[in-house]
């Protein structure tokens, strides 16, 4: 017991530093998860096999994920400008730090004088989870349904600050296809260019049956530019000629 | 209570040593059974053959394929960040494989003279258990995705762990009505609890949810929408190469496994065996019962492999859709009947006609609501959503915008014109943003 705690009090404290020193946030968020999962074996290893299982689904599998979600999509780098636009954010960051220290300290030491210890509160209602329930849904029902309720509050916050008030209707895949008829315009996708042409390359326009050329086959930005081959007459004149002189004489052959 | 965890966390450590190298060791070669199998059975659906050429049957094409895999070359991504880069397969695959620690396999058995578990361990949370490393299992993917320093992959990871995450959900939903009834969390208990009749027959709805959402948990078709390849390539692995996509690979199989293995503990019996054989006394004794396990674990891995063969990839905004608006809240509705019922059941102690009567109406009632819930909409109001489409909508709207005013300083802050008003001094008003083709852009 002493030496996985030995073992895990030392990951933890390197989680910790790593996650203060290291230079890129996702690191960061890293090292706090591997503290996070240090904490949560010890609480197994101390027969708090609920609190340790919850610990990992709600904090590292949950909070930091979230975290992590949010640092990859906004992306923070050490670039980043580190001016703070708070005024008077470190006292107070300062104050709350030392009164949350305060509190912790506060707490180990009356729980190292006057608690049963884990083994006698695990037996009293028969075991870890039972235990839990019994003071969860007992005693302290009130502080844990005003908890909830707190909890669903600011999920309706955010829900609601993160809503947007639709300018346009919501388009989606019906109402899409029924504009794309009723505009009347060719509603299935453009020929590719080379299509029919002489060459395969992008700036070479698609023919249609009688020989002339499909501008909208040619993508925007070559036609803007200007850089669109011209068909040459001839040329396509030649092509059908051997194309419909070599069917001709290929089935001949056959017979 | 304390008693029956009484066998567990007492076997000499050799015993522990040979149950974890049993349980890797089935992982793997389940794992390449799991990609012939598929492979096989597949090709079947398709009227093909499929592999046949490696040992017999082909049976020996996983091991090949997974040499072949270890042997390519490994390719890393000039701006990839390493370490994470390396860290992340490596996250995905251990997670996967310590998932299996608290499945129970056999009843109690004699190993060397020492009788003990087919179960490496169990603790009076071990469903939770699975939970909490599956959520650290899906680090390894939403890592992958960033370090890969890729687009594909960051939107693939991102993706995949979305969905993950939202499965997981209704999969802790589903799990709820079985702690009811068996009275606790840990697997050899829920096994124990299921003696005379299976969850997947009392608790119907709950298996339900937990099929589909490990469907969705695994990223298999139809919900492999991490990997869609017209969209993402391959998704967070795209950048991934050799034996760290082998990792994956390896992680995504035994994922399969042990939502399979989970399935049959909480909902088919786990080790017990089915009902005709279980009449025999000798089937539920010794080592027999992993035969039974691994039929119904077999039984879920085809149930994967079919629904592969079958169903085409949802869309994704569909795929999220199905998991948050229907899931989960079925699953929690299943909650309440469940609780309500057992509440009926044990503390009112009201007759089984009784109960199914006072739950029966109501959920009736919801259900008939449901099924005629757009009729009534569009009752209620026509011109709803159901009744008008896009286009009439923009019309109405454009008309009644129309007349507002324009005040550039609406709320004390700048801001544009809404559809329909018009900016001063502009003569006509701004056109209304309605998906337009190509052509009409061009034009």
């Amino acid at each position: 017991m002493t030496f996985l705690f030995w073992i895990l009090a030392t990951l933890s404290v390197i989680g910790g530093l790593g996650m203060l020193l290291s230079r890129k946030a996702v690191h960061s968020a890293l090292w706090l998860a591997l503290t996070m999962m240090c904490l949560a074996v010890l609480y197994v290893a101390q027969s708090a096999v609920f609190l340790g299982t919850v610990q990992v689904i709600v904090y590292t599998g949950a909070v930091m994920m979230l975290f992590l979600f949010v640092l990859m999509l906004i992306g923070v780098s050490a670039a980043d400008s580190l001016r703070e636009s708070i005024r008077g954010q470190r006292p107070v960051a300062v104050l709350v730090a030392v009164a949350l220290g305060a509190t912790l300290i506060a707490a180990v030491g009356n729980a190292l004088d006057f608690s049963v210890g884990l083994q006698a509160a695990n037996a009293e209602y028969g075991g870890n989870v039972q235990g839990l329930a019994a003071l969860m849904f007992g005693r302290y029902l009130i502080a844990f349904e005003a908890t909830a309720a707190l909890l669903i509050t600011a999920a309706l916050g955010a829900t609601i600050l993160a809503h947007r008030e639709r300018l346009f209707p919501r388009q989606d895949q019906r109402t899409r296809s029924v504009e794309r008829f009723r505009s009347g315009v060719h509603p299935g996708q453009r020929p590719s260019p080379g299509v029919y042409a002489r060459h395969n390359a992008v700036d070479v326009p698609a023919l249609l049956p009688d020989g002339s050329a499909v501008p909208d086959s040619i993508p925007g930005p070559l036609r803007a530019r200007g850089t669109v081959r011209e068909i040459d007459a001839t040329a396509t004149e030649e092509v059908l000629d051997r194309l419909v002189g070599g069917a001709a004489s290929d089935t001949g052959g056959e017979r | 209570m304390t008693d029956s965890f009484a066998p567990f966390g007492v076997d000499p450590w050799w015993i522990v040593a040979i149950k974890v190298l049993f349980v890797f060791v089935l992982l793997v070669v389940l794992t390449l059974l799991a990609i012939w199998g598929e492979r096989r059975i597949v090709a079947r659906m398709q009227q093909r053959i499929g592999p046949n050429r490696v040992g017999p049957f082909g049976l020996l094409q996983g091991l090949v394929d997974g040499v072949k895999l270890a042997l390519k070359e490994e390719i890393v991504p000039a701006i990839a960040d390493r370490t994470v880069y390396w860290l992340a397969p490596v996250i995905a695959a251990t997670a996967a494989f310590m998932a299996f620690a608290v499945i129970p396999f056999g009843p109690t058995v004699s190993m060397f003279g020492y009788q003990t578990p087919l179960q490496l361990t169990d603790f009076p949370v071990s469903v939770l258990y699975i939970l909490a490393i599956a959520s650290v299992g899906i680090y390894g993917i939403v890592l992958a995705g960033w370090s890969s320093g890729s687009t594909y992959a960051l939107l693939g990871g991102l993706r995949s762990t979305a969905q993950m995450i939202s499965y997981e959900i209704a999969m802790g939903l589903s799990f709820v009505a079985v702690f009811l009834y068996a009275g606790s969390m840990s697997t050899s208990e829920i096994v124990t609890a299921q003696e005379r009749v299976w969850y997947a027959v009392l608790l119907l709805p709950s298996f339900l949810i937990y099929v589909t959402s490990m469907v969705g948990e695994t990223n298999r078709a139809p919900f492999d929408l991490p990997e869609a390849e017209g969209e993402l390539v391959g998704g967070f692995h795209t950048e991934y190469s050799s034996l760290k996509f082998a990792l994956f690979f390896l992680a995504e199989y035994i994922n399969m496994v042990t939502v399979s293995a989970l399935a049959t503990t909480l909902f088919l019996g786990g080790w017990r065996a089915p009902w005709p054989l279980s009449l025999w006394e000798g089937a539920n004794e010794g080592y027999l019962p992993i035969l039974w396990f691994l039929i119904k674990v077999a039984g879920f891995m085809f149930l994967f492999i079919w629904l592969r063969g079958t169903l085409p990839r949802l869309r994704y905004d569909q795929f999220m859709n199905f998991g948050w608006k229907v899931l989960i809240p079925v699953a929690l509705l299943w909650i309440i009947i469940v609780s309500l019922a057992r509440v009926l059941r044990t503390d009112v102690a009201l007759s089984v006609t009784t109960s199914i009567l006072v739950l029966g109406i109501p959920v009736a009632l919801l259900i008939l609501l449901a099924l005629f819930w757009d009729a009534l909409r569009a009752r209620i109001r026509p011109g709803g959503p159901s009744a008008a489409t896009g286009r009439d909508d923009v019309e109405g709207g454009s008309a009644h915008h129309a007349a507002a005013e324009f005040d550039p300083f609406a709320g004390g802050h700048p801001v544009p014109p809404l559809p329909g008003q018009v900016m001063p001094g502009a003569t006509s008003p701004p056109p209304v943003l309605v998906a337009t083709t190509t052509q009409e852009r061009d034009a």
